[in-house]
């Protein structure tokens, strides 16, 4: 038994390290750390309540505006009150606006520069995946990072800018769209679409959307130019359907009234109850305690606790591990086609991949719907009255999964402020019962170490992670 | 000119900022002005092992390189171990890696608020991280480096502040340095660069009309001047927001939302409620800085009593209900 440690781990959002145990080239055992501790929860205690929706989306940089939305949710929640339905469809927006952003970031940017590398030279895809996808030099960076931008002018209008915007409220938004305006942000959804259609798929988005198996998607892809059918080109050489698996029980706190909450393990999905929801401090550097529910949780640090090997706490509910993300999403969606490749060989590295993408061709047609929706001259934002004493729970998806905040206010002060990030369940580490994270699970009995093609790298990037969130 | 990019304890908004430069695509116009990454953690291809072995050779003066570019704060905690953030592969601490780059480098870049100043981590009650910036301890001089650091070239830390950082001014900064250099009559007093901090955000505010007549927003959503209660500050922050758009047409002002300052050091723990405006007998404290108070008094209570009634009510509603009068041709018959 050999043990190597990997890291940094870069293209990732944040700081990651994973501890291997080898045996044969294999890998027995995996130990994930997030190195970097920041301790968010502990600066909003004692500030005024409000003062979240000015902190919160500074624990990520990727996903600032989940963070403000779960915030903003838990705050409505405390005060009783209810988004107008422009505030709601503005929400929507920003929120789809931003993990549609992430999913194209992470397909181009994060995950298929990894196919560029020497390892793969011998492969017949090799020349045209380095000519289209080496990192920062690829043909690819050259068009995404304007497409990109151009689509985040969405948040110049909608949010003012991006990350790190305060325009998410209690009850809505406070930017109300004129009707000059709801024009422009058509025509930036068409503008985006068109660079979707034209390089990502090669297709029209919505028969992307109705693909619905996983011979449906293989046989759509066959000959087919655009960056989607040759990322399945890639995947079916070097087998990306059958790796990378955890325990196939997913988790979703439902999005934009789209996708609905609820859980899934072997062909069943469950309605979610967040009462079943704990978090597990037993191998990270924090106090050892009791599982406890977020809404009565705690995070003191122990930074000489024997045995911890990372700040990520590990969420557990009903006591199991369950993957986030938009795989998660869709599969307890009852989305056909995830169905089918998850039943077929499992939650893969390819099907999370999938997943993304399949995403981006349901969100921007419904996004387009959103933004025609939009009455100008109506309320955007409901007001309200924040309680002196109250509590309030917030449950969203950022683009990497299910992300929750718990708040407790006390004389008119925030008293507890709880946090599980979509990363902190993927990457979480042992509980008390031993049960290895998600990741952990995943990397089992893959090769690793000297002369090992990059496919542990595969495995991580499948998950997107966000290490910052992960320990916020 | 080459650069290298780490993240320490921040949140990595500046590069997700950075990637939204417009209108060229970031990596063409830097590649254009002769500039290219020698390592970016959420950009490049070298990981794990090839990537530390990329930072070493920069730490030990065997690779040579331009500009450190930090971006996250300084967290030197617990106990000055500096074990809040270690660079993963590697357990060394980050603090120890920025040190030991900022020797070699011959220029330092802050990238953001956090870096320049130590951010939302020094806020915690007690500062229990022990987080600061690269050169400052919020507004005292000092932090990692050290109040005397002179990098290689002959600059302080340059603090690119902002939470996050306008991709503009971190691109400018850049291309500044490679294509004419940069001097100390280029930075402020707290070392940002006067491109961009040398305007207030006031500056360009589109609610300027508000502003004028001091009627101003009641609640979040109102069009209104957001100065008098809803905890403005941009008469008083350092930065080029609303003559600058964000995201192409944005900012905070423009999105309904009041300034923070987040250029500005200690923004983090103002003393009141983020949205709110503390006054003192109905009077906002923490006027606009370089006007006398009394002046600024009877001026507003001067142009509140002359607010025309269209701008009056325009300024507690989310869109316009009154539109300018257009002036109707005189003497009829």
């Amino acid at each position: 038994m050999s043990r190597i440690v990997v890291g940094p781990f870069n293209r990732v959002e944040g700081d990651l390290e994973v501890s291997l145990e080898l045996e044969a080239g294999r890998i027995q055992a995996a130990y994930v750390n997030s190195p970097l501790f920041r301790g968010f929860e502990q600066i909003l205690v004692g500030r005024a309540p409000l003062d979240a929706l000015a902190i919160v989306p500074r624990i990520c940089g990727i996903c600032s505006v989940a963070q403000s939305a779960a915030a903003a949710t838990a705050l409505a929640d405390a005060m009783g009150v209810t988004p107008t339905p422009n505030g709601l469809l503005a929400r929507h927006l920003i929120q789809a606006t931003e993990n549609m952003a992430d999913h194209l970031t992470h397909f181009y940017l994060f995950f298929m520069p990894d196919f560029a590398r020497p390892d793969y030279v011998d492969r017949p895809w090799h020349p045209a995946t380095a000519e289209r996808f080496t990192a920062i030099k690829g043909s690819a960076a050259a068009e995404v990072l304007p497409a990109r931008a151009s689509f985040l002018r969405l948040m110049g209008f909608l949010a003012g800018r991006w990350p790190h915007t305060l325009a998410i409220q209690p009850g809505g938004s406070t930017r109300a769209i004129t009707a000059g305006e709801r024009i422009r942000l058509l025509a930036l959804l068409r503008e985006f679409r068109s660079f979707l259609e034209r390089r990502l798929f090669g297709d029209a988005l919505e028969r992307i959307g109705q693909l619905a198996s996983k011979a449906d998607l293989l046989a759509w892809a066959d000959g087919r130019a655009g960056d989607f059918p040759a990322f399945l080109k890639i995947a079916g050489d070097l087998g990306l359907e059958r790796i990378g698996c955890a325990d196939d029980r997913f988790l979703s706190h439902g999005a934009y009234g789209l996708f609905p909450a609820g859980t899934w393990q072997q062909g069943k999905t469950e309605a979610f109850a967040a009462a079943r929801i704990t978090e597990d401090t037993e191998r990270a550097w924090l106090l050892a305690d009791q599982p406890r529910h977020p809404a009565a949780g705690e995070t003191i640090v122990a930074a000489d606790k024997a045995d911890a090997y990372t700040w990520c706490k590990a969420p557990r509910y009903a006591g199991q591990t369950h993957e986030v993300g938009a795989l998660a999403r869709q599969v307890v969606a009852g989305n056909p086609l995830l169905l089918d490749l998850v039943q077929r060989d499992g939650g893969s590295v390819m099907a999370r991949v999938v997943a993304r993408l399949q995403e981006l061709a349901l969100l921007i047609p419904a996004m387009e719907g959103w933004v025609q929706a939009l009455q100008p001259g109506e309320s955007f934002c409901a007001q309200g009255v924040m309680p002196d004493e109250g509590s309030g729970v917030g449950l969203v998806e950022a683009a990497r999964g299910s992300l929750g905040h718990w708040l407790t206010i006390r004389r008119g002060r925030i008293e507890r402020y709880q946090i599980i990030a979509p990363t902190t369940w993927n990457f979480s580490p042992r509980d008390a019962t031993n049960q290895e994270g998600p990741l952990e699970k995943a990397l089992l009995g893959l090769a690793a170490g000297d002369g090992a093609p990059p496919t542990i790298q595969h495995v991580v990037r499948s998950f997107d992670p966000c290490m910052v969130c992960t320990v916020h | 000119m080459k650069v290298l990019w780490l993240q320490s304890g921040g949140c990595g908004g500046c590069t997700q900022s950075l990637l939204c430069s417009e209108p060229r695509s970031l990596f063409d116009e830097l590649r254009d002005a002769g500039i290219e990454f020698v390592w970016h953690p959420a950009l490049s291809q070298a990981s794990g092992g090839e990537a530390l072995a990329v930072l070493e050779a920069c730490a030990s003066g065997e690779l040579a390189f331009d500009v450190l570019c930090v971006e996250g704060a300084m967290l030197r905690g617990p106990n000055g171990s500096g074990r809040f953030h270690l660079m993963a592969g590697n357990g060394r601490p980050l603090t120890e890696w920025v040190t030991r780059l900022a020797g070699q480098a011959k220029w330092v870049f802050a990238i953001g608020s956090c870096t320049a100043y130590g951010g939302f981590s020094a806020n915690t009650p007690g500062n229990p991280l022990e987080a600061c910036g690269l050169q400052y301890d919020e507004q005292t001089p000092g932090g990692l480096l050290g109040a005397g650091f002179r990098s290689a070239g002959g600059l302080p830390v340059v603090n690119i502040a902002g939470c996050p950082t306008h991709p503009g001014w971190i691109v400018e900064s850049l291309q500044k340095l490679a294509l004419e250099g940069m001097a100390d009559s280029d930075l402020d007093e707290l070392g940002r660069p006067l491109f961009y901090a040398g305007e207030l955000v006031h500056h360009g505010c589109p609610r300027n009309e508000y502003y004028e007549f001091k009627a101003s927003a009641e609640k979040q959503s109102d069009l209104g001047c957001l100065m008098e209660n809803l905890g403005c500050k941009g008469t008083q922050a350092h930065a080029d927001c609303n003559l600058r758009a964000w995201n192409g047409s944005g900012s905070c002002l423009r999105g309904g939302f009041a300034c923070i300052a987040c250029t500005e050091p200690g923004f983090e723990s103002p003393g009141h409620a983020f949205q709110e405006t503390p006054k003192v007998a109905g009077i906002p404290i923490g006027l606009p800085s370089d006007m006398p108070k009394a002046w600024f008094v009877a001026l507003a209570a001067l142009s509140k009593s002359a607010t025309p009634k269209r701008v009056r009510d325009n300024a507690v509603v989310d869109h316009l209900v009154f539109r300018p009068a257009i002036k109707k041709k005189g003497g009829g018959k």
